[in-house]
């Protein structure tokens, strides 16, 4: 049991920035499964964590309802600004979310009184533990499996695979597009909310277009056809920069080649049942 | 049952559609025809709420469908299938089939999340009536294949199903067997004819008129925007309006005028 503890002192809080990071490729996930390339994911992950930790520091709330407060607010946003976004696709979509992450970035850049400004808020009180962390991932999982299954999760691979024949199916398409963003703001700023309380300091550039592209980077490597892709990419973006410690000066690079490697051999991502299943066939016969 | 009156649509400065006005009784199978872009399309993309009339009013079972979303459209009970299909084509036939029963199902978030009985018995239903939709178009043996993988003639009839599983009172069929060979067609032909049967109101955009002819109770004449004649099949085929609007093209139509005259 002395090597379990040893482990958990050094790479305890890689283990939990595991689970967070897959939290966060869920929550983008979700909405590519609807057929939205939206881009705000970061910033509903710093809505999500300026609200509970101000929560927890300045009003002095129960943790629960800290993370609460970091799950509403960000939906809440969603619902607000998907009316006018959610009308654009593709790529319009996606200049249009990244313009809001800007937007939020600046206001908690600005509002200094409430946010601490470009300093950030420091000593945010470590409240997050492990079973947390792994409680909401298990959590998210399970909603997230359950919604697949379901008319819901059918009519949000109807509306990516083609709008118009799903709002012809009796779909609200906006209604389930909606649905689909705030859902993963949601799960985004729950993410936030665990971070904030486990690294106990935050600052407004941890939530900007860099940590956008990384959330999307960690879904498109795993791939996007199930819910164990995103998980598989958090693994992978998150461990690969500590594996690869010892090449010191090349670390970065070294990175950022496996990344372009693996897209550029698997475009699918890394976990394509399809392709899984179709190797296996060639092995047996 | 459904009734167009005086439908105008107009493209910037391009008028599609002039004063077309028709209406299809219960219980029919009805068809409209006419040359290539006449606006046949035009007409079913207003009937189902994708495009705005410019003018004139469409009604369906006594209430008007102008403003109304197309999802609220096929909930009132109209469905459709594409010229160009528009199946999904990542999913199973099955699964397909069951999207289209979206509004149908109606189990509330708690047993979507813990797969409740209710959530349980749902689901159950709406696959086995998808399943005997699939068998109505001859497909329930393909149930679990990826749709994409269809030829396209069964393609034309998976949209069929699946259009069937909005459970509509009015069906509508944008050109159900172009592109399919004379023996996919006969076979079509009569599955449409058997859904006919089945009480289903059938309202279709033909080419192929040995196709129209058969099936269609009532016909409406489209050309250049404009309903130059309605009435019976054989009323149609005597027209003069009718034979000069086919006979003034070449290229594509002639095949239609050939039938029109093997017929007449």
């Amino acid at each position: 049991m002395e090597w379990l503890t040893d482990f958990w002192q050094i790479y305890g809080n890689l283990v939990l920035t595991i689970g967070i990071n897959a939290l966060l490729a869920l929550s983008i996930w979700l909405t590519l499964s609807c057929g939205l390339l939206a881009m705000a994911n970061a910033a509903f992950m710093g809505i999500g964590a300026y609200t509970a930790s101000v929560l927890t520091m300045s009003a002095g709330v129960p943790f629960a309802v800290a993370l609460a407060g970091g799950i509403v607010a960000p939906a809440i946003v969603a619902l607000l600004i998907g009316g006018p976004t959610l009308r654009l696709s593709g790529v319009y979509l996606a200049m249009a979310t990244l313009g809001f992450g800007e937007v939020v970035r600046v206001l908690i850049l600005n509002a200094e009184s409430v946010t601490g400004g470009a300093l950030g808020l420091n000593g945010i009180p470590q409240l997050t533990q492990g079973w947390h962390v792994v409680a909401a991932l298990v959590g998210t999982l399970l909603i997230l499996w359950r919604l697949r299954r379901s008319r819901i999760g059918r009519a949000f691979e109807a509306i990516k695979e083609d709008a118009v024949a799903a709002s012809l199916m009796g779909i609200g398409v906006m209604s389930h597009k909606m649905l689909a963003f705030a859902l993963g703001a949601a799960i985004a700023g729950l993410a936030g909310a665990l971070n904030a309380h486990l690294t106990f300091f935050i600052g407004p550039s941890e939530f900007g277009f860099d940590r956008g592209v990384d959330i999307l980077t960690m879904t498109i490597l795993g791939g996007t056809s199930g819910l164990t892709g995103p998980v598989l990419g958090a693994l992978i973006i998150t461990v690969l920069p500590e594996l690869l410690r010892g090449l010191k000066d090349f670390r970065t690079m070294t990175n950022g080649a496996i990344l372009v490697l693996i897209v550029l051999f698997l475009p699918k991502g890394l976990w394509d049942p399809l392709r899984i299943r179709h190797w296996f066939r060639r092995e047996t016969r | 049952m459904l009734k167009l009156d005086q439908v105008s649509k107009r493209f910037g400065g391009l008028t599609v559609l002039q004063d077309v006005s028709f209406a299809v009784p219960v219980g029919t199978v009805f068809g409209l025809i006419g040359p290539n872009g006449a606006g046949k399309t035009t007409v079913f993309n207003l009937i189902t709420g994708l495009l705005a009339p410019s003018g004139g009013g469409i009604e369906f079972e006594g209430r008007s469908l102008v403003g109304v979303k197309p999802h609220q459209i096929t909930r009132r009970g109209l469905g459709r299938t594409f010229q160009n299909i528009r199946i999904f084509r990542d999913m199973t036939l099955i699964e397909n089939v069951v999207v289209g029963m979206h509004a149908k199902l109606d189990y509330g978030v708690p047993s979507l999340l813990f797969a409740l009985p209710d959530f349980r018995a749902q689901e159950r239903r709406a696959r086995e009536r998808a399943f005997e939709l699939l068998s109505w178009v001859g497909l329930s043996a393909k149930a679990g294949d990826i749709a994409d993988n269809l030829s396209y003639g069964d393609q034309r009839k998976l949209e069929l199903a699946r259009a069937l599983a909005t459970g509509p009172k009015l069906l509508l069929l944008d050109e159900p067997v172009a592109g399919m060979n004379t023996a996919e067609k006969v076979e079509l032909m009569a599955q449409i004819a058997q859904i006919a049967r089945r009480e289903y109101t059938i309202f279709m955009i033909e080419h192929d008129m040995r196709f129209v002819m058969g099936l269609c109770e009532r016909i409406a004449v489209l050309n250049f925007g404009r309903i130059i004649a309605e009435g019976k099949p054989d009323e149609i085929k005597t027209n003069p309006d009718v034979i000069e609007a086919y006979l003034g093209r070449d290229d594509t139509d002639t095949d239609a005028v050939a039938g029109l005259r093997g017929q007449a």
